[in-house]
């Protein structure tokens, strides 16, 4: 599973720019994939999730979609009984009747998700055979892919990286000299939008997103295709596109300033487009954002941050809080570390610092509670009981559901965490 | 495999650490994968704790089960007691672990920790969130208690015989439903005829709290979905009487009380009732009659539907048309009380089941769960929450019991409140056509939410299928449609159905306005 084992040979050179990582194990204190269908069903917007699964899913999965359980779901789950774990029912005739009911209440859906799990992965119920079942009994009208998001394999945004990863094989061929650029990684539609403009002004096309908003509206790979990550999470996505032909370009990712202007430079240093140009094109947004996040800097800055592992865009993040926001780096932890699409924010980071990969929850909070930091990004399974502690928190998961990346985001980020200190120095109860 | 939308219960484990959560000194080692720490957040979010759960997970990866995950337990639970010291060790899986069979109780029983370890056994693919409470509170009652039961015959030495009775509150837990003020309820309750509380649990107990539960004269069961099995033990071994009544509601408050003086041999005629309810009152007063014989559908758990029908019918004098609850454990007390109002039981864990019901039966209040929300606001009738699951508003920062005279004063309101009020109510079915006061509009006391009113029709209307709709359907002539429209929309689909089938009955093609008003007539209202 270990990104670092399956990274391309030619990618070896790829060592020891930015800080040293220590590796701990232990208890862990994050989501599953699962979590990721949460945004993901609200993006592609004609795709059902079924997760083959536990109660113990379902469950996950209501308590973690909130309030949105208000509206018609394009999620649920089969619950795997007794009878299937006995032998006593065929689990492969059990899906293909709960997958027509899934498809008889909604005659909408183009692609279906058979979503594996951890119980589904331990008794090896092969949903990739049932996949490619489905799909010719519902040929012409439902495609149905399946990818695993279980805690097992894959931690909260890796089961976006999962999910995007059984796409690729459907996208069609991009034929031969013509060159694309494509997006890679969930945007909110009005950062997409944004970013859609840029690469207009730039001169910069064609542009596609993966996901896109519909999945019957597949990008085309091939030779000719410029992956941009916009998510740091979609390692596997990308090795699937890599294999495809598409090449990387290398690049920070798109948060603050800093990072979006480096992002798009990538873009334009593939395109061959002058400094001048890629200046003269962003100059107002960029002037913009300086204004917007002077104001998020004041708070921030000299304050003390720790990470707790969560999302993957813990390195990113700190990467702007430190040199954007002047902000002290205290620790800060992963839940995987993929060098490869580490390679540019590494050496942002400064040397020293203590930068962990993985997670031995009751260690790290130990050593919250010795460093003190001013801020703590943690989950919602801790910060209640750190704020009680007295230690203000940072809750990670809004900074998946929050539109944060590129220009006109930037202050928006900055304030995501500067709240909190401004709650704290409000309130006098 | 059961297709699910939305469940009304978590897995069995959930329910141990419901109890785990709730007391002091005792911890919980789950043998789970990676990502079943999310049921962390339900006390921290949900509950809105200021501790982490006591709960070790051992979260696996897929790279451990080629190797020692046994190891892994092992390791998990000595660092667990290490650290956290606990008095009590639970040791639990979790669905995926159950499947690899580590045997973790075993594991744990055989590492000779100072300390009781209570080995549990939650069968995730049969059992259910409730249940798995159940259970963990029975056998950590029996664990604790089992080497002290006296002998048969030999009258208990434990009880303490002080100038007035004891009793314990058995069943309120972390995660429960309004549990934490219907404890502070009861306890009030109590001391008013007399009688003290000796151990509340498991709530707030540490494991020498459970030891004492021998010394109290009666059990209170609370909350029979967590606390019957124990309850039933307890009576058994230490020849405790269980006070089965739920003082949710002024009748049953009655009751209880009574019950609690029989029990005791109190004299209740002698206690003066220090404490009161406005509920009667405000129930008796003019404003309320508009409430009279409203049609309310209610579902949740046993114990808290069975209470509803009863303040529903006997104190609010509303009409209950539907009653049904997801817990099969307690079944047989709602088939009862569904036979006592004349309607059929719904016994069904199935949300889609539950909808399709509400939108058969067109009430004009639904009581229900947080699921029961979802369906409300889809088919756009008032709703209100009277048991779990509920969400983060229904663990509200004031006191709002729901049980003893103050809940009864709670749930007049919560339950009113949805409602539209009288004044309202007469002046929509008397002018139509007020651009603001039409009367798909919110109840203007609950906000100008921009509810697009009944634009998209409740399309849960008897699906395909549904052997009875699919034979009839009526031809409404346009003018009978348009007098429809006139009747009060909370009314209208009973109205609706009755019409045709009036129609039906008689034989009628098509329903013209002189229908209408004959089946009107015919049914009586």
């Amino acid at each position: 599973m270990s990104a670092v084992e399956a990274a391309a040979p030619d990618q070896v050179s790829v060592t020891c720019a930015g800080p040293e990582i220590t590796r701990e194990r232990g208890q862990r204190q994050v989501f599953c994939g699962l979590a990721g269908i949460v945004w993901l069903h609200r993006k592609i917007q004609d795709a059902f999730f079924l997760i083959v699964g536990s109660r113990t899913c379902a469950h996950l999965m209501q308590s973690a979609a909130g309030v949105m359980i208000f509206a018609e779901p394009r999620f649920a789950t089969a619950i795997l009984q007794e009878r299937d774990l006995a032998g006593m029912a065929d689990c492969n005739q059990e899906l293909d009747r709960v997958a027509a009911e899934v498809l008889g209440r909604r005659p909408d859906i183009k692609t279906l998700f058979l979503v594996g799990s951890c119980p589904s992965e331990v008794i090896k119920l092969d949903l990739a055979k049932a996949a490619e079942r489905l799909s010719d009994v519902y040929q012409g009208r439902v495609r149905v892919i399946d990818y695993s998001a279980s805690g097992l394999e894959t931690t909260f945004t890796q089961g976006e990286d999962a999910c995007l990863k059984s796409l690729v094989p459907q996208m069609p061929q991009l034929p031969p000299e013509s060159r694309s650029l494509l997006v890679v990684g969930t945007l909110p539609d009005v950062v997409e939008d944004q970013f859609a403009r840029l690469f207009k002004d730039l001169g910069i096309g064609p542009v596609h997103f993966l996901p896109p908003r519909h999945a019957t509206e597949f990008p085309p790979v091939g030779s000719g295709t410029s992956v941009l990550l916009a998510q740091p999470f979609v390692g596997e996505t990308l090795r699937a596109l890599v294999e495809r032909g598409a090449t990387l370009l290398k690049a920070p990712y798109p948060f603050g300033i800093e990072g979006t202007l480096a992002w798009l430079r990538a873009a334009t240093d593939a395109w061959g487009i002058s400094g001048e140009t890629l200046e003269s094109a962003t100059a107002p947004a960029i002037a913009r954002a300086e204004k917007a996040l002077a104001r998020q800097r004041e708070l921030l800055a000299g304050k003390r941050i720790s990470f707790l592992p969560d999302s993957q865009l813990e390195i990113p993040m700190a990467r702007f809080l430190q040199r954007e926001c002047g902000m002290e780096l205290v620790e800060v932890a992963t839940p995987f570390l993929d060098r490869q699409l580490m390679e540019a924010e590494l050496p942002l980071l400064p040397q020293g610092l203590r930068l962990v990969e993985g997670q031995d929850v009751e260690h790290q909070l130990d050593r919250v509670r010795a460093d003190r930091p001013d801020i703590t990004v943690c989950g919602l399974g801790l910060a209640n009981p750190l704020e009680a502690e007295g230690l203000c928190t940072k809750w990670s998961i809004e900074l998946v559901f929050t539109p944060v990346h590129g220009f006109d985001q930037a202050a928006d980020l900055a304030e995501l965490f500067a709240r909190p200190l401004v709650r704290g120095s409000l309130l006098k109860v | 495999m059961q297709l699910t939308l939305w469940s009304y219960e978590g897995p069995p484990h959930i329910g141990a650490m419901r109890i785990a959560v709730s007391m002091e000194g005792v911890h919980l080692v789950l043998h789970a994968p990676q990502g079943d720490t999310y049921a962390d957040l339900l006390f921290t979010m949900i509950e809105r704790r200021g501790q982490r759960p006591p709960v070790t997970y051992t979260t696996f990866q897929a790279r451990e089960l080629g190797g020692d995950t046994a190891g892994l337990v092992k390791t998990t639970i000595q660092e667990a007691y290490d650290r956290f010291k606990p008095r009590v060790l639970m040791i639990g899986e979790s669905c995926t672990a159950e499947l690899i069979q580590d045997q973790p109780t075993a594991l744990a029983q055989g590492m000779g920790l100072p300390v009781p370890v209570l080995p549990l056994e939650l069968p995730a693919y049969t059992r259910k969130e409730g249940w798995g409470a159940n259970e963990t509170f029975y056998q950590l009652v029996r664990g604790l208690l089992k080497s002290r039961v006296p002998t048969p015959g030999a009258e208990s030495e434990m009880r303490a015989s002080g100038p007035r009775p004891k009793a314990n509150l058995l069943g309120p837990t972390a995660l429960g439903f309004r549990c934490r003020d219907d404890v502070v309820e009861v306890t009030r309750l109590l001391d008013s005829i007399g009688v003290d509380v000796n151990v509340i649990a498991p709530l707030g107990a540490t494991p020498e709290d459970l030891l004492r539960i021998p010394e109290a004269d009666i059990n209170l069961c609370l909350y029979p979905e967590v606390a019957d099995q124990a309850c039933h033990w307890l009576e058994r071994m230490f020849g405790q009487p269980t006070i089965k009544t739920v003082p949710i509601g002024i009748g049953a408050t009655h009751d209880f009380i009574q019950e609690v003086g029989r029990a005791l041999q109190l004299d209740l005629d002698a206690t003066a009732d220090p404490i009161w309810s406005r509920m009667p009152w405000y129930s008796r007063s003019v404003d309320s009659t508009y409430l009279t014989g409203k049609r309310v559908f209610i579902f949740g758990d046993a114990t808290h539907v069975v209470a509803s029908a009863r303040i529903a019918s006997e104190e609010l004098g509303f009409k209950v048309v539907g009653l049904g609850t997801y817990a099969r454990e307690f079944a047989r007390e709602v088939r009862d009380a569904a036979k006592h109002y004349g309607v059929e039981p719904l016994i069904t864990d199935d949300y889609l089941e539950v909808e399709k019901k509400v939108a058969e039966l067109h009430p004009e209040l639904v009581l229900g769960t947080q699921m029961e929300r979802h369906i409300a606001k889809r088919l756009g009738v008032p709703c209100a929450v009277i048991s779990a699951p509920v969400h983060i508003q229904d663990f509200p920062s004031r006191y709002a019991p729901q049980m003893g005279f103050e809940g009864a004063n709670v749930i007049f309101d919560t339950w009113v409140h949805p409602l539209m009020m009288g004044l309202e109510e007469h002046l929509i079915t008397m002018f139509r056509e007020d651009f603001e006061f039409h009367d798909a509009a919110t109840p203007s006391h609950l906000g100008s939410s921009a509810t697009p009113g009944r634009s998209q029709p409740p399309p849960a209307e008897p699906a395909e299928g549904d052997g009875e709709a699919g034979e009839t359907i009526m031809a409404w002539a346009p003018d009978a449609e348009q007098e429809l429209k006139k009747i009060p929309f909370f009314v209208r689909g009973k109205a609706r159905r009755n019409t045709e089938r009036y129609a039906q009955e008689q034989g009628i093609q098509t329903i013209t306005v002189e229908t209408l008003y004959d089946a009107k007539a015919h049914f009586g209202r």
